[in-house]
């Protein structure tokens, strides 16, 4: 049953070659980003951080302190803010205080993050609080159980229901690549959620609470997707890899990949996002090193994010 | 924007200028010569012929060095360099032989940067090919042949190995020194001495590598490197001390030493042209097949013999292919050999553009549909755009004729049979690729495709353990593995 459902999409929308991907991505790696392209280029992937906390030791204070470095990321250098913060549910109350009414804006894991293993209605209940606290995007995980057993209405059912309660807030629908393996696995879960959201809404690949995350590879299964669903039906949807981005040098070259498979329109925060908080500090240190052309001590930058 | 978009997709991507590269030159200094000399038992030598030539960069146009025009008698003094050098080196224990081609391989680990740049500075291929894999390869093809220097016995069980003597080598201008490597390295892990002749457009690697040979202390006249012209060539091919003759380059010129050779008693290997066909069926995994067939024509601006020229595409996808082609093709950065971000560099030689602009000219000329993305090429050196040709058929030019640039020639097939007739409905032999998801289907096309190599899901990969060469007129023998071992020695 599972495997004829798989089969039958994948005929659809056609398979993955894993050696082929692998070899793709590796030339992102060679490309060389010198002076005024890296500059660019840093300062974009500062303005697509999503900063993010998602610890059981979360406090209304880190969440302050992480607020105010999303607003501010470094007093020197022209740099601009995070696209977002990210925390949990009960989080979203005291992130509210800080950056509700600035261009950040606050996104929430719900719907039982990260393994979803929940009642739908529980799920739909926490989405709604969260988006009723003032989280401007929601970050769902996918049932990945019915998926692996072929039950990909039920799947596409419960986004459906997600998108129903995010109401005017932005969908962004964790696929959770390590638990689903295979490229073949990763692009039909992509069509099956980008069929159910709306344009400007994400696929995102990971929780970070895997212990494999964001990779060039499934980057790019999941843009190949995005691009494909895009020429055939103009919905344009946005891509989010999440932890394990750790690097400046790893954040160049996941836009890389943006920029040669989706083009101009994708390099933008509306269209692409990086779930990850050690990220940032990476990124300010190497736009401190082209504007002073020095490298700076760690702690010239303030530490107010942590987890992945 | 490409200059004629495709109207089978309504929407389009725009790969624009938003966030351009800067430049990115590679700034090690290549240590080229102003003028170089011949290499011969040990010792770097005037030519007697008195006569130089110019090497010209093709990314500028400019005059890189002096290349030495050798004479029949300089090619005497590497022929008897050779010959003497022999006796002492065929008789070296094996593991002694290898430890020579070990510290070669290490030495041009060490110096591979400076190759790299020299190599693209001659040949005009992007820089990043040559750091990435000429050099890589060439390395690899030393250290393997020098593990099989001491273990001689075990590649024929039962047989002895031994060497055939001198060897005249000649090798062309598409990959300089990874074909020298090729050439050298399994000649003496089997006890063989060397004369070798770089391309005459692609003399400087060849002269540089002279010095490694000297760093490695390997012993005068085991390789005698002479560079020179065609005439140059034949005086290698027709002298009456070469036991062996290997030949990399042209079908055309490959007849000429085969005919040269009849009755001669000498040996003799030809890896030749190649117009391989690279079969796309509407199960294959289709981004993953356009990077293929970009790497299997746009490596190296199509100057490689097994480049994937033809592509044969199943008509239910062919639409689609071609479009994903294309999206593709306005992603390609053509420019500098030297900006590490170039997918596509100089064209070896203004000869060779005349060559591709000419057949280039028949494709349009007999009606197929040509697509070439709008992309800005250098006003100086030797450029040529990326080029995919629609609608052909078996019968044109661009079908049949090896164009040894950058340059697609698509074609379609409805069933399985169909591309394989397709396919071997050509002189050469050398390789083809297969794109399936099915696997049965490609071992089926594997044993019925007619060339020497056949990549499933992948192409131009290339391993010294793994053979490598062609049927009918893209030539005999091995390069590579055993087999390549074998045609260097003969069995007692």
């Amino acid at each position: 049953m599972k495997s004829a459902t798989l089969r039958k999409l994948l005929d659809e929308i056609g398979p993955v070659d894993a050696v082929g991907v692998d070899e793709r991505v590796a030339k992102y790696t060679t490309r060389s980003i010198k002076k005024g392209s890296k500059v660019f280029g840093l300062k974009l992937a500062v303005s697509m951080v999503d900063l993010t906390t998602l610890e059981g030791k979360d406090t209304p204070g880190k969440v302050a302190s992480l607020c105010r470095k999303a607003l501010c990321p470094h007093p020197e250098g022209d740099v601009p803010r995070t696209a977002a913060v990210c925390v949990y549910p009960a989080m979203v109350k005291h992130a509210a205080k800080h950056v509700k009414g600035t261009e950040v804006r606050i996104a929430s894991v719900a719907t039982a993050f990260p393994s979803g293993q929940a009642p739908l209605k529980t799920r739909l209940a926490e989405v709604k609080q969260a988006v009723a606290d003032g989280a401007d995007e929601i970050d769902m995980v996918i049932n990945r159980g019915a998926f692996l057993s072929g039950e990909f209405s039920v799947m596409q059912d419960e986004i459906a229901a997600v998108v129903e309660a995010c109401g005017d807030a932005t969908l962004k629908v964790i696929l959770e690549t390590s638990e689903l393996e295979t490229y073949d696995n990763i692009r039909a879960a992509s069509f099956l959620a980008m069929r159910v959201i709306r344009p400007g809404d994400f696929i995102k690949t990971s929780t970070g609470k895997t212990s494999a995350n964001a990779t060039l590879g499934n980057n790019q299964v999941m843009l190949d997707a995005i691009r494909d669903h895009y020429l055939d039906t103009g919905v344009e949807i946005a891509m989010k890899p999440a932890g394990g981005i750790k690097s400046a040098k790893q954040a160049l070259q996941f836009l890389i990949a943006v920029k040669e498979t989706l083009g101009d329109k994708w390099l933008h925060n509306t269209r692409y996002r990086f779930g990850a908080s050690s990220l940032l500090n990476d990124l300010l240190r190497q736009l401190e090193t082209q504007r002073t052309g020095a490298y700076q001590a760690p702690w010239t930058f303030t530490e107010d994010s942590g987890g992945y | 924007m490409p200059a004629k978009t495709s109207r089978t997709q309504a929407r389009e991507l725009l790969f624009g200028d938003l966030w351009e590269f800067d430049p990115a030159p590679e700034s090690a200094p290549a240590h080229i010569d102003e003028r170089y000399k011949l290499f011969i038992g040990g010792r770097y030598v005037t030519p007697k012929s008195k006569k130089y030539f110019d090497s010209i960069s093709p990314r500028d146009g400019k005059k890189l060095a002096e290349i030495p025009h050798a004479n029949a008698a300089d090619v005497d003094a590497a022929f008897a360099a050779a010959k003497q050098a022999f006796g002492p080196w065929s008789k070296l224990p094996g593991a002694e032989r290898g430890k020579y081609l070990f510290r070669i391989a290490r030495l041009l680990q060490d110096r591979s940067r400076e190759f790299a740049v020299a190599e693209t500075l001659d040949g005009g291929k992007p820089i990043k090919e040559s750091r990435d894999f000429d050099l890589p390869m060439a390395a690899a093809h030393f250290f393997y042949h020098a593990g099989w220097a001491d273990k001689l016995q075990y590649a024929a069980p039962g047989r002895t190995l031994e060497p055939l003597g001198v060897i005249g080598q000649v090798i062309p201008w598409n990959f300089p020194l990874l074909m020298l490597a090729w050439k050298i390295a399994p000649a003496l892990a089997t006890g063989n001495t060397v004369v070798i002749k770089p391309a005459e457009t692609t003399s400087v690697t060849a002269l540089k590598f002279a010095t490694i040979l000297e760093q490695a202390g390997l012993p005068p006249g085991v390789v005698n490197i002479i560079s020179g012209a065609g005439e140059t060539g034949a005086a290698i091919v027709n002298h009456p001390d070469a036991a062996k003759i290997a030949f990399t380059g042209s079908t055309e010129v490959g007849k000429i030493i085969q005919r040269a050779l009849a009755g001669t008693g000498k040996k003799l290997t030809l890896e030749l042209g190649g117009k391989a066909a690279n079969i796309v069926f509407d199960d294959a995994p289709l981004d993953q097949a356009v990077e293929g067939i970009v790497n299997g024509i746009f490596f190296n601006q199509g100057h490689v013999c097994c480049a994937g020229s033809r592509l044969l595409v199943q008509e239910g996808v062919e639409k689609e292919l071609v479009a994903r082609l294309k999206r593709r093709l306005s992603t390609l950065r053509v420019g500098d050999p030297l900006d590490k971000n170039t997918d596509i560099g100089a064209i070896n030689s203004k000869e060779q553009l005349a060559k591709i602009k000419e057949l280039v000219q028949s494709g349009i000329d007999e009606g197929a549909e040509i697509y070439q993305p709008s992309c800005r090429l250098p006003g100086n050196g030797f450029y040529h755009a990326p080029t995919l040709f629609s609608g052909v058929s078996q019968s044109h030019r661009i079908a049949r004729e090896e164009i040894f640039g950058p340059v697609l020639s698509i074609l379609s097939f409805r069933t399985p049979e169909e591309a394989i007739e397709k396919a071997n409905n050509t002189c050469y032999g050398l390789s083809a690729g297969v794109w399936t998801d099915k696997g049965s289907k490609i071992l089926r096309m594997a044993s019925a495709l007619k060339a020497g190599v056949v990549w499933a899901n992948t192409y131009n990969k290339f391993d010294p353990s793994s053979p490598f060469g062609g049927y009918k007129e893209s030539g005999f023998g091995r390069e590579g593995g055993r087999h390549g071992l074998l045609d260097y020695t003969k069995l007692a």
